[in-house]
């Protein structure tokens, strides 16, 4: 089994409306009952971020986001999945729930 | 000695795809299943010619690619225990008809939709086709480095995101194949008509190439009406090669070409692929209708023969599957010989294709029949601009100068 990281993808910092709520909730317990589940979440706005870098010494906090694109991530996933087929279909799967575009990557060693 | 060096090219052709596929079930491992068999065939080269071709090549070959493998494995294994795991794999019986499978699975691996399509096009002829990078550079102009890049970066995806080494999910079996389809049909079209102007002499090895590959998903998958309609549009296209370009480099059009040129073999082997899907009473896909379009073409013993209408009715059902704008350009070449140009040029006219060749050389040859020489110059001035090709580009060069009056 190997672990993969769905990221939502998003253009707006609108939240998700109540019917893609209720797909993503449909969603999400169809993946814990067929044992892909393993965390997921959603993330508030990007410009609630506090960047923190604390690579010299004391740590320097850096108000919004590390980067200002158009594009955020709203929210994620991290599924179980055999291979790249079975997780592709889960990315369908999420992308549909949360009417939203989906990146799929594999997490390293997992 | 070049008795010998012909037999190893010969059974490079039939065994490569084999022992990739084969050693890459059995390691787990793309990369290792590549190496493993390019050294074996180096192997060949050095050994055949002094100690005599084996009775067997395809068996002396996988005996000394897993030789190679297993003294590889235990070279790595001492240094890193999971390979233990991939060892005992090795020695696994091997499962009854699982060649072809293997090789099935090789082929959706390369083609998987998740590589880019460049990626998935270099990946094939590599591990499928055997080309070498250099020979896969060579073919599509680009840079070694780019192919190697590619190639490399397919590898590693295929490696950290676990693309499968498997025949895909049933639901998603038709889009899959279609997807391998899609591959083959770039390889035979990059050799049947390069965009590039400065690449037209090696072409004929992408084309046999891409056949060739074709043939094998075609005995792999013989129930796959699609495959069949795929191998027939190459065979009958592949068949008028001969004819479609003239010794002054020039190409020549399906009307103008002579017929007895053409290469009888493969159009016969090509209708009768046609005949048999039609038989099967299943409705066509889209390359059974592209190849039924092309049997009808070849059919005609001359240009005055040829059934149009047939061919439009063709087109329509195309056009039903697929209501692309080239569809509909291509329909409506067969509509000026049924319906006469002045119909013809009303469907072609407002399609989407500004950017497209083909599109402006269709307008100004119907232009050019309605006796509208202005326009049609000014058309042929547009594809002249657009096309890529030389030989089309001298075809079009040719036609527009032939034009009368304005």
């Amino acid at each position: 089994m190997a672990q993969y990281l769905m990221s939502v993808l998003a253009d707006t910092t609108g939240l998700a409306t109540a019917e893609e709520m209720a797909a993503i909730d449909v969603f999400n317990e169809q993946l814990q009952a067929d044992g892909h589940w393993v965390f997921a979440g959603g993330l508030a706005a990007p410009d609630t971020a506090t960047v923190v870098d604390a690579r010299h010494g004391e740590p320097v906090f850096t108000d919004g986001p590390y980067l200002e694109s158009k594009e955020h991530i709203a929210g994620f996933w991290i599924v179980e999945a055999p291979d790249l087929d079975v997780a592709l279909r889960l990315a369908a799967g999420g992308s549909k729930s949360c009417n939203r575009r989906v990146e799929l990557r594999p997490l390293l060693g997992a | 000695m070049t008795d010998v060096a012909e037999v190893i090219t010969r059974v490079h052709r039939a065994e490569w795809a084999r022992l990739v596929a084969t050693l890459a079930r059995r390691l787990g491992d793309l990369d290792v299943a590549e190496e493993m068999t390019a050294e074996a065939f180096a192997t060949a080269v050095e050994r055949w010619p002094v100690d005599g071709v084996p009775p067997n090549p395809g068996g002396w070959l996988t005996t000394t690619a897993q030789r190679k493998a297993i003294d590889r494995l235990r070279r790595e294994a001492r240094r890193e225990e999971k390979h233990q795991e991939a060892l005992m794999l090795f020695d696994t019986p091997e499962p009854l008809g699982a060649i072809d499978d293997d090789r099935l699975r090789l082929l959706f691996t390369c083609c998987h939709p998740a590589l880019a399509m460049e990626a998935r096009i270099a990946l094939t002829l590599r591990m499928v086709g055997g080309l070498t990078v250099p020979e896969i550079a060579r073919a599509f102009l680009v840079q070694e480095a780019t192919v190697g890049q590619r190639i490399t970066r397919a590898k590693a995806k295929i490696k950290a995101a676990r693309i499968p080494y498997g025949v895909p999910f049933r639901a998603d079996l038709p889009a899959r194949v279609g997807g391998v389809l899609a591959v083959l049909y770039l390889i035979f079209n990059e050799g049947y008509l390069p965009a590039d102007p400065a690449k037209a002499a090696i072409r004929a090895d992408l084309t046999a190439e891409a056949i060739r590959l074709t043939r094998l998903v075609e005995a792999l998958l013989p129930a796959d009406g699609e495959v069949t309609g795929l191998l027939a549009l190459m065979l009958l296209t592949e068949a008028r090669r001969a004819a479609r370009v003239s010794a002054s480099g020039e190409l020549v059009t399906l009307g103008e070409q002579d017929r007895g040129a053409w290469d009888r073999a493969l159009i016969a082997e090509g209708h009768a692929l046609v005949r048999a899907r039609i038989a099967t009473g299943q409705p066509p896909g889209r390359y059974q209708l592209l190849a039924a379009i092309n049997a009808v073409h070849t059919h005609a013993p001359d240009a005055r023969d040829t059934d149009w209408s047939q061919v439009v009715a063709l087109y329509d059902q195309l056009v039903r599957l697929d209501p692309s704008p080239i569809v509909r350009l291509n329909r409506a070449v067969a509509v000026a010989e049924v319906d006469g140009p002045q119909v013809a040029l009303a469907q072609v006219d407002g399609l989407p294709l500004e950017g497209y060749h083909a599109y402006h050389a269709t307008r100004a040859e119907l232009l050019r029949r309605l006796g509208r020489s202005g326009q049609s110059r000014a058309a042929y001035d547009r594809a002249i601009e657009l096309a890529g090709n030389t030989a089309e580009t001298a075809y079009l060069i040719r036609r527009r100068d032939q034009l009368v009056g304005r």
